[in-house]
């Protein structure tokens, strides 16, 4: 089998026991495998970031956290994600979602399914798992979406209940004008169970903000939030 | 690998044609020279054609456009990029089609090809061109021997399906012997392309083109400037480009036939033949060919034109080989041999700048350190593939900032620089084939100022690869002095 990312070639380990029971073979060779991140320590227990090593800790919520429930804009009840943003995994998601290589979603499947028993052990039994759409138009260009991927490597039931709106483009965007920017969402189909929702990259937390306050808004008890990466 | 381009039929039966004439209601709606331009022999993505809806279901009525399956199945076989290996393919849940299918993993890079997709390919005239008066720019003259090789390829390009090898020398100066056959094919009207294995040579000749042809467009297509320019009567492309070309191009040079990744992936030829029209002449540039192409030139298959000699005249620096018993163990223990020190000491030309091939990344960053201990009033430094630095390293070496420069196989090509001696450590290394031999030992004596220099190849035991990469340098030397 060859790694999915680098395309080389994966050769199992060979002992006694894995002769008897051939192990499953990872999607990422060992090299690939090394470079990516976990986020290992929740330092702000809102939002999942983990600081840069050294960093001190004066509170258990990061500012931009703090400054949310000051303003009550703190929709969420928690975010966690699986890895660092890092010069691994940046061009990884890149070719994923950009190029459209769909399969790289093995790489991925593991740590996920891994990342959610840690994190969401707790998970009331009736939750649901709502990825964050994409524009229509979007969704044709790119045939899959990222998000909904994800949520299907988990062992929820995925609902659509949001419908995306308007442009997504929010790379180019200040912070400022993100943070500001009227919510993208529209209420698709309300919900009275709690929601995981889903998304590949946790950048400012706004996207997945907004969306939390319209499903809170239309009556859904709790929000918290999963992504890929942060 | 595949470099027999007459002799396995590929088939690309798959390819539509159309004889249909231009109707009225197409001549007013439509530029059709200028799409022609644009559109002919490329194969497109929906996204990739710049034209309305309503357009293409007119241009597909007149059979302008015509379309084909981009995958087929049983067994999978991506039509842009000829790949049919399993494993690069994937599945995908399509929101587009609502069905789970395959699409190519292979050149995802250049647009996703969706098996759900269909292949948009210009079946309306072909381009013509209004040829200019003046073509060719450059005032050079050709040595007698670069002469004698442009001849023969003014020859093969007039003649359809030929074929021709043209064998010259690291040093030799083929770009400037490719013009005249250039100039010709301008005239007459074809579409030339110039495929390279590597986008570097591609950005270095671009110029250069620009300046021999001043009045032609010449279009430069490599990875990361990914222009959807439409190929002019002059492309120059990395042969990866090539993928997305069928029956385009009426002459075809292929630069360096031999080097990576051309001769590891036989798609490239098969890429390379299906973007060339089913008329085209080829001609096959290297100093080194491989086996294969030998064999085809050796047993008079395939016409070949030699140039043994360098522009300036003298011949190629043959490599001295120097056995040195212990070399392993002292390179494992990151030092240099005793061996390279009595050379380096008693060399003719001192102040000549030294390039130093090593087999492995490792060795190149640690013996770098090692002699700079040794050497600290030398500036040293070390190259590798992955290198980010690695073109201001060659820089600074070009600029003379840099006094030694330690190497893996990557500098083995296309960089020159004009004064250097060269040193290959553990010459017998696998990684060091015949071809990268003949291509290190290529380095030196490159200018007509300086044009000698040491090749020192340090061994702890001949392999054929040193002895058959000898043997090449000196029968080219041999046919030299003949000429
Ligand atoms: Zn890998
Ligand atoms: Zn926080
Ligand atoms: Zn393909
Ligand atoms: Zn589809």
């Amino acid at each position: 089998m060859e790694c999915v990312w680098c395309n080389k070639k994966i050769y199992p380990n060979v002992t006694w026991s894995t002769f008897l029971y051939p192990e499953k073979l990872a999607p990422l060779c060992h090299s690939c495998q090394g470079e990516l991140r976990w986020i290992e320590r929740a330092d702000c227990i809102d939002c999942g970031r983990q600081y840069k090593d050294g960093a001190k800790k004066e509170s258990n919520r990061c500012q931009d956290c703090n400054r949310r429930r000051e303003t009550s804009q703190q929709f969420l009840t928690k975010n966690r994600s699986v890895f660092q943003y890092n010069e691994q995994l940046q061009p990884m998601i890149t070719k994923w979602k950009y190029r459209g290589d769909y399969c790289l979603i093995e790489a991925f499947r593991a740590p996920v399914q891994e990342g959610f028993k840690t994190y969401f052990s707790d998970l009331n039994a009736d939750t649901i798992a709502v990825p964050i759409p994409l524009s229509p138009q979007r969704l044709q260009e790119r045939a899959f979406n990222q998000a909904e991927a994800i949520a299907q490597l988990l062992p929820l039931p995925t609902c659509e209940l949001l419908k995306r709106v308007h442009g997504e483009k929010q790379s180019k965007r200040s912070r400022k004008e993100r943070l500001e920017a009227s919510n993208p969402f529209q209420l698709f189909k309300s919900t009275n169970k709690p929601v995981l929702l889903i998304d590949d990259i946790y950048t400012t937390g706004t996207t997945l903000q907004q969306a939390a306050e319209i499903l809170i808004q239309s009556g859904c008890p709790e929000v918290s939030s999963y992504t890929l990466a942060r | 690998m595949l470099f027999s381009f007459r002799k396995k039929k590929d088939d690309f039966s798959y390819l539509p044609s159309s004889d249909k004439s231009l109707s009225d209601l197409a001549q007013d709606r439509f530029d059709i020279p200028s799409l022609s331009h644009t559109l002919s022999g490329k194969l497109f993505l929906r996204e990739e054609l710049p034209l309305k809806s309503h357009q293409l279901e007119t241009l597909q009525q007149e059979q302008f456009i015509q379309t084909i399956p981009s995958i087929t199945t049983n067994p999978n076989h991506c039509r842009r990029c000829g790949n049919t290996q399993t494993s690069l393919f994937g599945e995908i849940p399509c929101a587009r089609c609502n069905s789970t299918h395959i699409y190519c993993r292979n050149c995802i890079e250049m647009g996703r090809v969706l098996q759900c997709e269909e292949l948009y390919y210009w079946t309306g005239p072909k381009p013509t061109y209004s040829i200019p008066n003046e073509i060719c720019a450059w005032e050079g003259k050709l040595t007698g021997a670069q002469q004698l090789a442009a001849d023969r390829i003014c020859q093969t390009i007039d003649q359809a399906k030929e074929e021709l090898l043209c064998w010259a020398v690291c040093g030799a100066g083929k770009t400037e012997m490719l013009f005249p056959a250039i100039t010709k094919a301008i005239i007459a009207g074809k579409r030339i392309c110039l495929a390279t294995p590597r986008a570097d040579v591609v950005r270095e000749l671009f110029p250069r083109f620009q300046q021999a042809f001043p009045h032609i467009t010449i279009t430069a297509l490599y990875g990361g400037a990914e222009k959807r320019d439409a190929p002019s009567q002059l492309t120059l492309a990395t042969t990866h480009q090539l993928i997305r070309f069928a029956d385009a191009f009426d002459v075809m040079i292929i630069d360096e036939i031999d080097a990576f990744p051309y001769h590891a992936d036989p798609l490239l030829p098969y890429v390379t033949k299906r973007a060339a029209t089913k008329q085209a002449a080829f001609i096959y540039l290297t100093a080194t060919p491989r086996k294969e192409l030998k064999l085809r030139s050796d047993n008079g298959k395939l016409p070949t034109v030699f140039v043994p000699i360098r522009y300036h005249g003298q011949p190629l620096p043959e490599p001295q080989f120097i056995i040195s018993l212990n070399l392993k163990n002292t390179l494992e223990n990151y030092g240099l041999p005793k061996t390279f020190w009595n050379w380096y000491h008693n060399r003719t030309q001192a102040n000549r700048q030294l390039l130093i091939f090593v087999p492995t990344v490792d060795h190149s960053n640690q013996l770098s350190q090692t002699l700079q201990k040794q050497l600290p009033g030398q500036n040293i430094a070390a190259v590798h593939a992955d290198d980010s630095e690695r073109e201001e390293k060659i820089q600074q070496f070009r600029n003379k900032q840099l006094f030694i420069l330690f190497s893996t196989t990557i500098l083995e090509r296309g960089v020159t620089f004009p004064s250097v001696d060269v040193v290959v450590l553990d010459a017998g290394h696998d990684v060091f084939d015949q071809a990268a031999l003949v291509q290190i030992a290529g380095r030196a004596g490159r200018s007509a100022d300086d044009p000698t220099g040491d090749v020192i190849f340090i061994h702890d035991g001949k392999t054929n690869a040193m002895i058959d990469a000898k043997r090449m340098i000196s029968q080219m030397n041999q046919k030299a002095r003949k000429l």
